[in-house]
């Protein structure tokens, strides 16, 4: 079964050591704006939330691309860019509604994650686990443990709180 | 690549902007950062200057490896001459300021001059911009940044600011990036605020090349894991510097109330247990955060939960906050260190001077040396949180007597206040002490008193000589990259070996601060880090640049030397109280009063502590005045300083 890149922007400590390792790793190169994964901030609150490329099962780069050069990998469940075939337009870019598709500027292309060859170094590295490399199937598995874990805890404390009362 | 960042010589009075090229001789002598820093001053703030006036020099740098594919360069390092020592000012910070000033193309500014009225700069792609600064002038530290961007048009850019104590030229304003990162200590921002530049913002898309990425990639990786497998890194992960507070009082190691005790009693609601406790209930389990490219994530984020500030977001609070708005003025409320935390942020001023001179002044309140009418009626005894916090911001504000006083520093306030309060001021070259307490601890003493920067704990302090490791291992350690055999205690009670461990630390402290590299990923709080022999590789990867490991703490004596060049020509002399390499008498003549056994009783012994410094001193090379000889300049090859490469 394919695997998904899973963000859980609340593990996320803002470091963006996955930006460096993802243009490094790619490119050999250090360059944020080489990274397909991005770490969007609100500094003022403490918040972080990486962003990168969903691997949309409907993508709309792939059906916005004029020239056709965007496809859908099924073995690997990645959407691709074949090079040859990019005009470089930036459609893609324009209707990516995550700006998962980036656009470097130095080499004149469009960037988009490609899960590294099935070992995505970002989750490599993040040793918060904000970026985790799951199966497809469990993608929502975790979340959903954590929402339980809500409704448990609050259950718990109404019946403190009732026992209390009583 | 990295080797390409750019130098820039900016003239605030003329407005004018010279960019040039690192030379290649240059960084082979001092690499980058703190080190190269300690190189431009000594060439460009002029001799004898004025801290506060045009021909001071103030330098903005990142590390020769900011950036770039190795672990955590994240430090901006700030230098200039200090307000507050009239000697070496020097200010590490983490964040995203260094990181973003490389994208932007450079490495290295060198700013003199006073702009005619507020200004900020703007690096972007190679070019810098004067840019009018009217409208975020007065503003806080973090309205300042948001500000900026907003004017700019761009969220990504990223500052480095002063608030409105640099602004009043409080000489121990901070330099600051982000929400609580700060280049603090020396008074930085105040050297900033004479200038008239609220604000460095940068941005940047330059491509910083690896000169060997595969290899710097998977090294990075083998180099994060050592430093995260460090206990005490994880540590530092789950609660910050604060797990360090919790042993360093019971065992009698906290500088209390000024200097009267060295234990605070019943601290349980500032215990660290507690402040993560505050940071789960107000921002959630996942509360950790950190500076660029580092997984060691030390610092905490945190929202007030209770008083007048309820509510209010900020970051930390560090060891440093807690001694400060705890220990150090004899509060015991979260509430309070929270807040005094949050205030100096804002305001921009470093909370361990801060906080330290409060409680200097408390002392002197409560011995009669200062009155009510000097206060303005504000009952300074100790533990009176209230009113210490209002002190934090008269101070920042320069409002009163007694407050206006202590933003000149502690030395110039002791000369206002007169009578003995010189006595009481715990300082070593005009900066406060951190909150710790040394009497027990020789090595650590040796280190604030000979500290490049004035008492500080990050220039050389031998930090794991707390941790009784065996000598064998502590052998192992301190021979490394140079043969070392002669005495070494596990004891930390011993005056044994200790020069050489502080000696050996300095030159670490700076190799890591040429790099650019935070200290909590070399041989600092944790045994076992990445140190000398294992920065040849990353710097090789990164740079391309070929050192050995000897070679590498060669060129880390010599940034040290520089440092200590510029000090003894703006005056430093071993025995002066003012500007000297000495303690507090309190260290020798007061003896501990509170703490453990080993603790209790304890006086840094003079005589002991005079033959530290005359075995500390051979090993860096100098006289017994502390001057280097001919011979140790040579073998650095600094004898033609100032030699002007660049």
């Amino acid at each position: 079964m394919a695997k998904a890149l899973q963000i859980n922007h609340e593990k996320c400590t803002g470091c963006r050591l996955c930006e460096l390792v993802c243009a490094v790793g790619h490119d050999g190169i250090s360059n944020p704006i080489r990274s397909r994964i991005r770490v969007m901030k609100w500094e003022q609150e403490g918040v972080y939330i990486p962003m990168a490329c969903q691997q949309c099962q409907d993508a709309p780069c792939l059906h916005g691309c004029p020239v056709g050069a965007i496809s859908r990998n099924d073995v690997t469940a990645t959407v691709e860019v074949d090079y040859e075939v990019c005009i470089g337009c930036r459609t893609c870019v324009s209707v990516c509604p995550f700006g998962g598709m980036s656009f470097n500027h130095i080499d004149n292309k469009v960037i988009k994650c490609d899960l590294c060859e099935g070992d995505p170094q970002c989750v490599r590295f993040c040793e918060v686990h904000a970026v985790e490399f799951v199966e497809s199937a469990d993608v929502s598995i975790s979340k959903k443990r954590v929402a339980a874990e809500r409704l448990y805890t609050a259950d718990k404390k109404a019946n403190a709180l009732e026992a209390k009362a009583a | 690549m990295a080797l390409n960042r750019k130098v820039a010589f900016i003239d605030l009075t003329t407005g004018e902007i010279n960019i040039k090229p690192i030379p290649l001789e240059v960084r082979k002598k001092f690499l980058g950062g703190r080190g190269l820093d300690a190189y431009l001053l000594y060439n460009y703030a002029k001799k004898g200057c004025d801290p506060l006036g045009p021909d001071n020099a103030l330098i903005i740098s990142g590390g020769i490896l900011t950036a770039t594919c190795a672990s955590a360069t994240a430090r901006t390092h700030v230098m200039a001459k200090s307000p507050l020592s009239g000697l070496l000012g020097s200010a590490n910070m983490g964040g995203f300021f260094a990181p973003e000033m490389a994208w932007a193309g450079f490495h290295h500014l060198v700013i003199t001059g006073k702009a005619e009225k507020p200004v900020y700069l703007f690096l972007h792609n190679g070019e810098i911009e004067i840019k009018d600064a009217a409208n975020v002038w007065g503003k806080t530290t973090t309205e300042t940044q948001w500000a900026i961007r907003k004017e700019l048009g761009d969220e990504e850019v990223k500052a480095c600011v002063i608030g409105p104590a640099g602004e009043n030229l409080v000489t121990f304003a901070n330099v600051m990036t982000g929400v609580k990162n700060a280049a603090g200590r020396t008074g930085m921002g105040a050297v900033m605020g004479s200038k008239n530049l609220k604000a460095v913002a940068a941005r940047g898309t330059l491509d910083i090349n690896i000169a060997h990425p595969k290899e710097a990639f998977e090294f990075n990786k083998r180099f994060i894991d050592q430093i995260t497998s460090a206990k005490v890194n994880q540590t530092q992960g789950t609660l910050g510097t604060p797990f360090i507070w919790g042993a360093t009082n019971s065992w009698g190691g906290l500088r209390t109330q000024n200097f009267q005790y060295n234990q605070l009693e019943y601290a349980d609601d500032i215990e660290p247990e507690r402040i993560d406790e505050i940071a789960t209930e107000t921002i959630g389990p996942y509360h950790m955060t950190g500076c660029f490219g580092c997984q060691v994530h030390c610092r905490a984020q945190y929202r007030i939960p209770t008083g007048p500030y309820a509510g209010k977001y900020d970051e930390g609070p560090e060891y440093t906050s807690q001694g400060a708005f705890g220990a150090e003025i004899g509060c015991r409320s979260a509430e309070t260190v929270l807040a005094g935390n949050h205030l100096v942020d804002q305001y921009g001023m470093d909370n361990l001077e801060t906080g330290s001179l409060i409680s200097w002044a408390m002392e002197l309140y409560e011995e009669g040396i200062i009155d009510d009418k000097q206060t303005d009626g504000l009952d300074l005894r100790f533990g009176n949180d209230e009113v210490a916090l209002e002190m934090v911001r008269k101070i920042a504000y320069r409002e009163g007597f007694v407050a206006d006083a202590l933003a000149d520093g502690g030395i110039p306030a002791s000369k206002k206040f007169g009578k003995n309060s010189f006595d009481y001021l715990i300082q070593v070259k005009g900066m406060s002490n951190l909150h710790s307490d040394e009497r027990a601890t020789p090595a650590l003493a040796l280190n604030i008193a000979t500290a490049s920067r004035g008492s500080d704990h990050l220039r050389s302090r031998p930090a794991i000589d707390l941790y009784h490791l065996p000598e064998k291992v502590l052998r192992k350690i301190y021979s490394s990259p140079i043969p070392y055999d002669g005495p070494l205690s596990s004891e930390h009670t011993s005056y044994e070996g200790k020069p050489w461990q502080v000696f050996w630390q300095e030159n670490v402290y700076m190799g890591v601060d040429c790099l650019g590299i935070c200290k909590y990923h070399t041989t600092f709080l944790g045994a076992t880090l990445p140190n000398f022999e294992d920065w040849p590789k990353v710097l090789y990867y990164n740079t391309g640049l070929e050192f050995t490991p000897e070679e590498l703490w060669t060129i880390a004596e010599r940034c040290n030397m520089m440092e200590r060049l510029f000090n003894l020509r703006e005056g430093l002399k071993r025995n002066d109280p003012e500007k000297g390499d000495v303690l507090n008498h309190r260290y020798h003549d007061e003896p501990c009063r509170r703490g453990a056994p080993d603790v209790i009783g304890r006086v840094i012994e003079k005589d002991k502590f005079d033959k530290m410094v005359d075995e500390f001193y051979k090993y860096k090379g100098l006289d017994k005045n502390g001057r280097p000889t001919k011979t140790t300049l040579k073998r650095l090859g600094l004898e033609e300083e100032p030699s002007r490469l660049l």
